[in-house]
């Protein structure tokens, strides 16, 4: 088991690697540079541009300024500098990242919140309409795409008024107290955590479903229901607890699809994470940034599987590693 | 001499194909989202002459039109068989708000309009429907610029569909050979393909799809942004069934079919080619009809984010750009709602026709449900 987890994160360290040199390859092939958009402004001179390019180390091919760079990441954990915002990429990401997570982690709250209770209903009304027409909805609810549902809640918001229709944060939010900033971004953040997490959901509730049904047909829950106790308690009691075990181990797949999953949520609902500013870090050719956005969201992917792994590893005696 | 005669009760055996009807008759959703499909292309292929107006025809005079009610009865109560539209005139400029007049244009079938080429190559000017000038007929309203959103659906669809047959028919050409190769032959050349199928899966597929975006300039004309977006989506789609192949690959290679053709001297890419790749073909086009709506919505959120197909060819994302201002949504909600419902459509019925192919495909049913 040990050298299994060993060999699992180990495995993570030439992928980053692979991820990290493919991502300035393509960046390299992309034309011009963020320099270059600042030749076009006639306020800048020739010589502040040249500086620059011999500070970012530009000039340089580019396998040279690839080894400066890992070099610089992995002796000094320093990202390089953003070109756009003038603020080193690592503090430009960590707070994307966070806004990122916040969503990410509201909308696993709305995942499983609803996959749990609504496959579990599926599951004991087995063949009943209310199973059929979950089912179905859960079908449908698949080729909704989440631009589209994006778009729809975004209408929504715009039409009623009920909630914000973008950002994070209301203007008067330096003003508030504690407690009312919560609300304000639990306010901002109830439509985008929506759209990110019904996603999964339609997958997640079959899942519970299948689970729970596999659950109640055992022989230990047959003898729970013989002692004569209420069907409420076999099922929440004895047969929920097991039903449960896959899709905790599931947690860690959702956990990467629901960070690269905000991507369009964060763009529609103007949202500050990772997504939004790998965005415009593209479209200002900010190469650091870029670097950086990419890395971190993989990482997120990567380390989401790993989790995910183990805790298969964990939670199934049955499956030998070695 | 006694004849023999073959004993009654044995059952002919039915081919494939036989048995793969019988069993699709049985799930009417995947029919229904197989025809839905079928006209859709139809429709596509035929753009330039269902479409009442050029896609880029712009109307300065009719910005943000709402969408045109089909009548049956005139104003003084009587019916017409012919369905007419009604004028609309812009009572309030500053909000785009439009009042019916009392002009009815009746609508007229197979009429001439503006010229085009049919499929490219006939040169025609006969259009399904249209009314007489000076009348317009607007069935799904107007966009910002006074274009008739119906003809740019028609017009976009020709991209938004196409996208994704053409990506998956690259996509899957290489995941079909390079899975094909790693299974079989094993060893170096697997752990090559493999290492790269895992670095492609461990980017999540936007941030990928927007870094090689950046690879190519953001101005390019329409035919190549096109040719573009087919190539970044198929770069990245061939890796997860690279990896499905391999694996049915090395499962197969065991065979004694596979050690006879072996036996037999054919070269290595033959045996694959003819003995073993067809063998994975019903996963494979299950696994195809169920990856198509990807690459559309691939297209589509390039588009979307402005970096995909350019104004002012439409395309089904660039159309659902025009959706994104609060205004929009508020105020002119057929910008959304009709992209948005031919998009949700195609996907549903990609998925629903997916799924009554895997039924349809499963070898564990082909039995014909008497196993």
């Amino acid at each position: 088991m040990r050298t299994y987890v060993l060999r699992r994160v180990l495995q993570t360290i030439p992928l980053l690697l692979g991820i990290s040199l493919m991502t300035f390859l393509l960046l390299q092939l992309a034309p011009g540079d963020f320099l270059n958009q600042m030749a076009e402004n006639p306020g800048i001179s020739a010589e502040t541009i040249e500086a620059m390019r011999v500070r970012f180390g530009l000039d340089k091919p580019w396998y040279i300024q690839y080894g400066i760079y890992l070099q610089n990441v992995i002796l000094h954990f320093d990202f390089g500098q953003s070109f756009s915002r003038h603020q080193p990429v690592f503090e430009v990401l960590y707070e994307g990242f966070t806004n990122t997570l916040i969503l990410a982690i509201a909308a696993a709250v709305v995942t499983w919140g609803l996959a749990v209770p609504l496959g579990m209903i599926a599951a004991v009304k087995q063949h009943s309409w209310i199973d059929r027409l979950l089912s179905l909805v859960a079908f449908v609810w698949l080729s909704i795409p989440e631009i589209l549902s994006g778009l729809l809640l975004l209408m929504f918001a715009a039409r009623t008024g009920w909630f914000p229709v973008g950002g994070m944060r209301s203007l008067d939010y330096d003003e508030l107290d504690g407690i009312s900033q919560f609300f304000d971004i639990a306010h901002h953040l109830v439509l985008p955590a929506l759209v990110v997490g019904l996603i999964p959901l339609a997958s997640r509730m079959r899942q519970m479903r299948g689970s729970l049904l596999d659950v109640l047909r055992l022989d230990y829950v047959t003898t729970a229901r013989a002692k004569g106790l209420s069907e409420r308690t076999v099922i929440i009691k004895h047969a929920l607890r097991n039903a449960l075990n896959p899709m905790i181990t599931l947690f860690g797949y959702t956990l990467g699809a629901l960070v690269s999953g905000s991507f369009i949520a964060e763009i529609i609902f103007s949202w500050p994470g990772l997504g939004r500013l790998t965005l415009d870090a593209i479209l200002t050719q900010d190469q650091y940034l870029v670097m950086g956005a990419v890395l971190m969201a993989s990482l997120v992917l990567i380390v989401g599987n790993l989790i995910a792994d183990l805790l298969l590893a964990i939670a199934d005696p049955r499956i030998s590693y070695d | 001499m006694t004849e023999i005669t073959p004993p009654e009760d044995i059952v002919s055996p039915q081919s494939p194909g036989v048995v793969f009807w019988s069993q699709m008759k049985k799930s009417p959703l995947a029919i229904a989202g197989g025809a839905v499909l079928v006209v859709f292309y139809a429709l596509a292929l035929l753009a330039p002459f269902v479409s009442a107006y050029p896609q880029e025809a712009m109307d300065r005079a009719k910005y943000f039109h709402p969408p045109q009610a089909l009548h049956w009865f005139r104003a003084d109560g009587s019916f017409s068989l012919r369905p007419f539209v009604r004028e609309m005139r812009l009572i309030d400029v500053g909000s785009f708000e439009y009042g019916e007049a009392q002009s009815e244009w009746p609508l007229r079938f197979f009429v001439r309009g503006y010229d085009y080429k049919l499929f490219g190559l006939i040169p025609s000017n006969v259009h399904l429907y249209g009314v007489d000038p000076p009348g317009r007929v607007l069935l799904f309203g107007t966009d910002s610029f006074g274009r008739d959103v119906l003809s740019r659906l028609l017009y976009g669809s020709q991209i938004s569909l196409t996208v994704g047959i053409v990506g998956i028919a690259i996509s899957f050409t290489l995941g079909l050979l390079l899975g094909g190769v790693a299974g079989y032959y094993g060893g170096f050349v697997d752990t090559v393909i493999m290492r790269v199928t895992e670095l492609l899966l461990s980017i999540p597929s936007l941030y990928l799809i927007i870094a090689l975006r950046a690879v190519f300039p953001m101005d390019l004309p329409s035919r190549q942004v096109y040719l573009g977006i087919v190539a970044i989506l198929a770069f990245i789609g061939w890796a997860g069934l690279a990896r499905v192949i391999r694996g049915l690959v090395l499962s197969m290679r065991k065979n004694d079919y596979v050690t006879a053709a072996e036996a037999l001297g054919f070269s290595r890419m033959r045996v694959i080619a003819r003995h073993v790749l067809p063998n994975t073909m019903s996963y494979v086009i299950v696994a195809a009809t169920l990856s198509i709506p990807g690459y559309i919505l691939g297209e589509v959120v390039l588009s979307f984010l402005g970096v995909g197909v350019q104004e002012p060819s439409a395309s089904w994302g660039n159309m659902l750009n025009q959706a994104r201002s609060i205004r929009a949504l508020t105020t002119f909600p057929w910008l959304l709602l009709v992209p948005g419902t031919a998009i949700f459509l195609t996907v549903m019925a990609f998925n629903f026709l997916g799924d009554g192919l895997r039924d349809a495909l499963d070898p564990r049913r082909v039995t014909g449900g008497k196993a």
